[in-house]
C-alpha cells in the first residue's frame, strides 16, 4: 500500500511529463504541411509514379501526333499512341487529384530578418542558447547518473554488499529533483524555439515529425521507469524483486538512451544534414536524415561525457556532504562516496578525447570547410581554452589522488613519486596547450617570429599534443595506481608477487618509449601518414592502462595490509578538488556546446536553411564565455538547490523519527 | 552556512576565473559576419571587378581558409601561369579548354584536376576535398565565381578575359540597371546600390573591401582636408568628383565619376550623413 502512495505522489511530475509530451505533440501535429513520415514516403513515392506516368504520357502523345504527319501507318500508330499517351495522362490528372491537396515535402525556407518573432525584452538567441544550455547540463546528469547507479546496484548485489546498495540508492535520491529540472528546461527550449524560430521548427517537424512524438512518447517510459526505480527500492530490496529492481534500472537506461540518440539526430541534422534532396525536402526515409556522418560520433561522445558528468556532479555532491557531516562515521562514508564519484568521473574523462577525436574527425571528412573552421579558423583559440580547462581538471584530479594517500597509514614510502609525477604532469599540460596555428595581429606576428614559434612552435602540431595527451593520461592513471596500492603489498612469494611490479613497471617504460618514440618520428614523415600515428598512440595507451590492471589484480590476489585504511581521513582542501572538477566540467561542457553549435555559423541546418536573423553572426569567444558564465552560475544555484532536497527530506525523516 | 558559503565563493572564483581567462589572456578574435551576396551596380569597371573577386576570395569565399601558406591547399597566386600545363597533363579530367575555364572548372568540379599531394586520403589524389562553391555553405553565384576568376588571372599575371555579367549571367547578383532601381531606403542600402562595400569599409557596410580609404574614420578627418572646405562639402565633392582629392596611396580614375547622375539627392544625403556618423534627418549623433 505505501509502495502504490508513493508512485501516487509522483502525479505532478507525471503529469507536467505528459504536459510536455502532449505540447511538442501537437506542435508536431499542428503544423499545416506535417505529414507522419511514413505518410510522407508513401505519398512522395506515389505521387512520383503518377507524375511519371502523366509525363510518359504526354510524351507518348507527342511522339505519336510526330509520327502521324509522316505517314498514314504511322499516323495510325501515332494515333494510338496518343490516344494510349492521353489516356495516361488523363489516369495520371485523375490519381494527382486524389492526393491530398496542399501539402507536399517542405523545402528548406529561405527567410528574411523579418520572418522572425520579435519579443519585447527577449533575445531569441539568448533565450534559446540558456534554456538549452540549462537542459543539457540537467539532461546529461540525469541520463549519466542511473547507469553507473544500476552498475553499482548489481555490484552490490552480486558481492552482497550492502554498502554498495545504500550508496547507489542515495546517487538516485540526488538525482531525482535533476529529472524534473531536466524536464522543465526542456518544455522551456520546445517553447523557446516555437517562439522565436517557427520556421525553423515547421522545417524540423517536416523532417523529424515521427521521431519528434516517439520522443515524447518516451517521456512516459522515462518517467514509468524513474519513479518505480526509485521508489520501489526498498519494497524490491531482496530475493526475485531485486533483479526486478534491477531490470526496471534497466529499462530507465534504455528508455534515457533513446531519448539521448533521438535528441542528438536532431542536432547532427543541422551540423551534417542527410536524408534530405538539395532544396532541403525531406525524401521520405526518417532513417537516413537520423543516421547522418555526425550522429553516431555524438552519441558516443555525449554517452561517456554523460557518465563522466554525472560522477563529477555527486562527487561535488560528496565533498559538501564531507565537509559538512557531523560525525566520523558520516565523514568516512562520504569520502567513500566522493571518491567513488571521483573514480567514475576520470573513468569517463580519459576515454572522452579519443571520441572528441572521432567526432572531429567526422567533422573533417564530412566538410573540410566546417573542420578547418573549427580548429583552425575562429574558434582555433577556443580549443587552447579547452586545453587549459581539461589541464585543470587533470591538475585537481591527481591533487585529489595525491591527497587520498593521506587515508593509507603506509602510504608515506609512495610520497617521492609524487613530485615527479607533478612535473610530468605539468609539463605534457604546457606541450598540450601550446598553440600551433593561430589568427594573429601584425604585432603578435612580429612578437612570435612568424605564425609559428621558432621553438615552442614544433610543440604545437598534432604529433606533440598526441604525445603529450597519452602521457598525461597514464601518469593520471598512475597516480591512481599509487593510491590503490598504498597501504597494501602481495603476500606470499608466487612469480606476479615478486616480479610483477618490475614487469609493470617494464610495460610502462616501453609505453612510454613507443609512445615518445612515434611521436618524434611523425615529424619527419607527411601529413596524411602522421595523423595515422596517433592510433597506435592511442592503442599503447588503452593496452598500457588495461595490462597494468590486470597485473595488478594478479599482484595482489593475495595481498597484507601495511597499515590502517582510515576513509574519511582527508583534508579539507582535497574536496574543493572535486568542486573544482564538478565546475570546470560545467564550463567547460558549456563552452564546447556554444563550439558546437557555432561551427554551423549563419546555417539553421547547415549548407540548406540559412538563419538570417538578426543574431546569425557568430558571437565571439569571450561573449560566449560571459554567457556560459551566467549559465553556469544559474545551475550552480540550481544544483544547491537539488543537493537540498535529499538533505530536506532526510531532516524531515529524522524529525519524524524523535 | 559558512561551508556552503566557502564552497559558493570557491566556485565563483572558478567560472569567473576562466571567463576573465577568456577576457583578458587570449586575443579578441571578431568573426566575419555572414556573407552577403556580392552585387553588381551600375557601371562598373574591371578593375572594381577584380576587387570584388578578391574580396570574395578573402570573405564569402572562404578560400583563403585552405588556399594558403599552411599548406593545407596548394597556392593559387600562380594557378593562372600554370593552367595550360594542367590542361595538358593526362590527369586532367574536365573539359576546360582555357585559363578562364580552368579556374571557373576547379570552382564547381574540383576534383577535375587534383594537384598531387593534395587529394583525399586514400584516392591517389583523384578526388579532392574542396566543395563545390557553387552550393552548400559557400553557395557563390555565377557573378561571384567570375569575379573571383578574374582576380586570380590578374593575381597571376596573365591576360584577364573574364567578361563582368549582366543580365541573367549575373545569376542573382544581376545588374540592377534593367528597370529603374528604387531609391534606398537608408545609407546601409544606399552604400550596396551603388557599390561602395566593393572598395570601402564602413560601419555600415557588412563587408566591405579595401581599394579604396576606409569611410570609418572619415568624419573626424573630412573637415580638414580641404581648407576652407566642410566636412560634408569635401564628402559631397569626393563622391561627384573622386579625382579632386586623392588621399596619400590611392590612384585616380578608380572610382566611377558618374555618381552625381546615379543617386538621388536623398541618396547623396543619406551617405554623406553616414560618413559623418549623423542621422540624415535632424543631423543627430548616431
Amino acid at each position: 500500500m505505501n509502495f502504490l502512495i508513493r508512485f501516487l505522489k509522483m502525479a505532478p511530475r507525471l503529469a507536467l511529463a505528459a504536459f510536455l509530451a502532449a505540447l511538442v505533440s501537437l506542435w508536431a501535429a499542428g503544423g499545416d504541411r506535417f505529414h507522419l513520415p511514413l505518410a510522407a514516403a508513401a505519398w512522395a513515392q506515389e505521387n512520383a509514379a503518377v507524375e511519371e506516368k502523366a509525363a510518359e504520357g504526354e510524351s507518348a502523345a507527342v511522339e505519336g501526333e510526330k509520327a502521324a504527319a509522316e505517314g498514314e501507318k504511322a499516323a495510325a500508330e501515332g494515333e494510338k499512341a496518343a490516344a494510349e499517351g492521353e489516356k495516361a495522362a488523363a489516369e495520371g490528372e485523375k490519381a494527382a487529384a486524389d492526393q491530398p491537396a496542399g501539402w507536399a515535402p517542405m523545402a528548406a525556407p529561405k527567410l528574411e530578418t523579418k520572418d522572425y518573432p520579435v519579443v519585447s525584452g527577449f533575445n531569441s538567441r539568448l533565450s534559446v542558447w540558456f534554456a538549452a544550455q540549462l537542459h543539457l547540463f540537467f539532461a546529461a546528469f540525469v541520463l549519466g547518473v542511473p547507469i553507473f547507479v544500476w552498475v553499482i546496484e548489481l555490484i552490490g548485489l552480486l558481492s552482497k554488499d550492502v554498502r554498495y546498495d545504500h550508496m547507489a540508492h542515495e546517487f538516485m535520491k540526488v538525482s531525482m529533483t535533476g529529472f524534473s529540472l531536466a524536464a522543465s528546461f526542456g518544455g522551456l527550449l520546445a517553447i523557446m524555439l516555437i517562439i522565436f524560430f517557427p520556421d525553423f521548427m515547421k522545417y524540423m517537424t517536416s523532417v523529424f515529425g515521427g521521431v519528434m512524438i516517439l520522443y515524447a512518447l518516451l517521456f512516459f517510459a522515462e518517467s514509468f521507469f524513474v519513479y518505480t526505480y526509485y521508489y520501489g527500492w526498498d519494497r524490491m530490496g531482496s530475493g526475485g524483486l531485486k533483479w526486478l529492481h534491477l531490470g526496471l534500472g534497466l529499462g530507465l537506461n534504455l528508455a534515457g538512451m533513446i531519448l539521448m540518440v533521438l535528441s542528438n539526430s536532431w542536432a547532427s541534422f543541422m551540423m551534417a544534414p542527410s536524408g534530405i534532396g538539395p532544396d532541403g525536402a525531406f525524401l521520405g526515409d526518417v532513417w537516413a536524415a537520423i543516421k547522418g556522418p555526425l550522429w553516431n560520433p555524438l552519441n558516443l561522445h555525449r554517452f561517456i561525457a554523460n557518465i563522466a558528468y554525472g560522477g563529477s556532479l555527486t562527487a561535488a555532491y560528496a565533498a559538501f556532504k564531507f565537509l559538512t557531516a557531523g560525525s566520523d562515521q558520516e565523514r568516512a562514508h562520504y569520502d567513500w562516496m566522493g571518491y567513488t564519484s571521483f573514480i567514475i568521473a576520470i573513468a569517463g574523462l580519459l576515454p572522452l578525447p579519443f571520441a572528441g577525436y572521432w567526432l572531429t574527425k567526422e567533422v573533417y571528412d564530412y566538410s573540410q570547410q566546417m573542420g578547418i573552421t573549427l580548429m583552425g579558423g575562429v574558434f582555433a583559440w577556443l580549443f587552447i581554452l579547452q586545453a587549459v580547462l581539461i589541464g585543470a581538471i587533470f591538475l585537481s584530479a591527481n591533487y585529489y589522488l595525491w591527497c587520498s594517500l593521506g587515508r593509507a597509514e603506509a602510504s608515506k614510502r609512495l610520497y617521492a613519486m609524487i613530485q615527479p609525477l607533478g612535473i610530468i604532469i605539468v609539463v605534457a599540460f604546457l606541450i598540450w596547450f601550446t598553440p600551433h596555428t593561430l589568427i594573429m595581429s601584425s604585432w603578435e606576428l612580429t612578437q612570435v617570429g612568424g605564425a609559428h614559434h621558432p621553438v615552442l612552435g614544433a610543440l604545437g602540431v598534432m604529433a606533440a599534443k598526441n604525445t603529450a595527451v597519452n602521457i598525461l593520461i597514464i601518469a593520471t592513471f598512475l597516480s591512481y595506481q599509487m593510491f590503490r596500492r598504498a597501504n597494501i603489498a602481495p603476500a606470499g612469494s608466487g612469480f606476479w608477487a615478486t616480479h610483477g611490479t618490475t614487469i609493470q613497471a617494464a610495460v610502462y617504460a616501453a609505453a612510454l618509449i613507443n609512445i615518445v618514440t612515434l611521436g618524434i618520428y611523425s615529424y619527419f614523415i607527411p601529413a596524411n601518414v602522421r595523423i595515422g600515428l596517433s592510433v597506435p598512440q592511442v592503442s599503447t595507451t588503452a593496452v598500457t592502462l588495461i595490462v597494468c590492471t590486470i597485473l595488478d589484480n594478479l599482484i595482489y590476489r593475495d595481498q597484507r595490509a601495511l597499515g590502517v585504511f582510515r576513509w574519511g581521513h582527508m583534508p579539507v582542501r582535497s574536496q574543493y578538488a572535486l568542486f573544482m572538477l564538478a565546475v570546470s566540467f560545467t564550463w567547460l561542457m558549456g563552452l564546447m556546446g556554444y563550439c558546437r553549435s557555432a561551427i554551423r555559423q549563419h546555417w539553421h541546418v547547415y549548407t540548406v536553411f540559412r538563419d538570417n536573423s538578426l543574431d546569425a553572426f557568430t558571437p565571439t569567444l569571450p561573449f560566449a564565455a560571459f554567457i556560459v558564465t551566467i549559465i553556469v552560475v544559474i545551475f550552480m544555484a540550481l544544483v544547491f538547490f537539488m543537493f537540498w532536497m535529499p538533505i530536506l527530506a532526510s531532516k524531515k525523516k529524522e524529525g519524524g523519527a524523535h | 552556512m559558512r561551508v556552503l558559503f566557502s564552497i559558493v565563493i570557491f566556485s565563483l572564483a572558478v567560472v569567473f576565473g576562466f571567463a576573465g581567462y577568456t577576457r583578458f589572456g587570449l586575443p579578441l578574435i571578431i568573426p566575419a559576419p555572414p556573407p552577403q551576396e556580392a552585387k553588381i551596380s551600375g557601371e562598373m569597371t574591371m578593375d572594381q571587378f577584380i576587387a570584388l573577386g578578391k574580396s570574395v576570395y578573402e570573405g564569402k569565399g572562404t578560400c583563403t581558409l585552405c588556399h594558403n601558406s599552411l599548406g593545407r591547399a596548394p597556392l593559387l597566386e600562380q594557378v593562372a601561369q600554370v593552367a595550360p600545363e594542367r590542361l595538358a597533363d593526362p590527369r586532367y579530367k574536365g573539359e576546360a579548354k582555357s585559363v578562364e575555364d580552368y579556374i571557373h572548372e576547379s570552382m564547381i568540379k574540383p576534383s577535375a584536376y587534383v594537384v598531387a599531394g593534395f587529394g583525399k586520403k586514400g584516392t591517389n589524389d583523384t578526388v579532392s576535398p574542396m566543395p563545390d562553391v557553387s552550393g552548400g555553405a559557400i553557395n557563390l553565384n555565377a557573378a561571384e565565381m567570375a569575379a573571383v576568376t578574374a582576380f586570380l588571372q590578374d593575381v597571376g599575371g596573365v591576360e584577364v578575359t573574364v567578361q563582368i555579367p549582366s543580365g541573367e549571367a549575373a545569376g542573382a547578383a544581376a545588374p540592377e540597371t534593367a528597370a529603374a532601381p528604387a531609391p534606398a531606403a537608408d545609407a546601409t542600402e544606399a552604400f550596396v546600390k551603388f557599390g561602395c562595400n566593393t572598395c570601402h569599409m564602413h560601419p555600415l557596410i557588412a563587408e566591405g573591401g579595401d581599394m579604396g580609404p576606409d569611410l570609418g574614420g572619415l568624419a573626424a578627418a573630412a573637415g580638414k582636408r580641404k581648407p576652407g572646405m566642410s566636412a560634408e562639402q569635401f564628402i559631397v565633392e569626393s563622391i561627384v568628383d573622386p579625382n579632386a582629392t586623392l588621399a596619400k596611396g590611392y590612384e585616380p580614375d578608380m572610382m566611377p565619376p558618374d555618381f552625381a547622375q546615379q543617386m538621388t539627392v536623398a541618396e547623396m544625403n543619406m551617405i554623406v550623413a553616414a560618413i559623418l556618423n549623423k542621422d540624415a534627418a535632424g543631423g543627430k549623433p548616431q
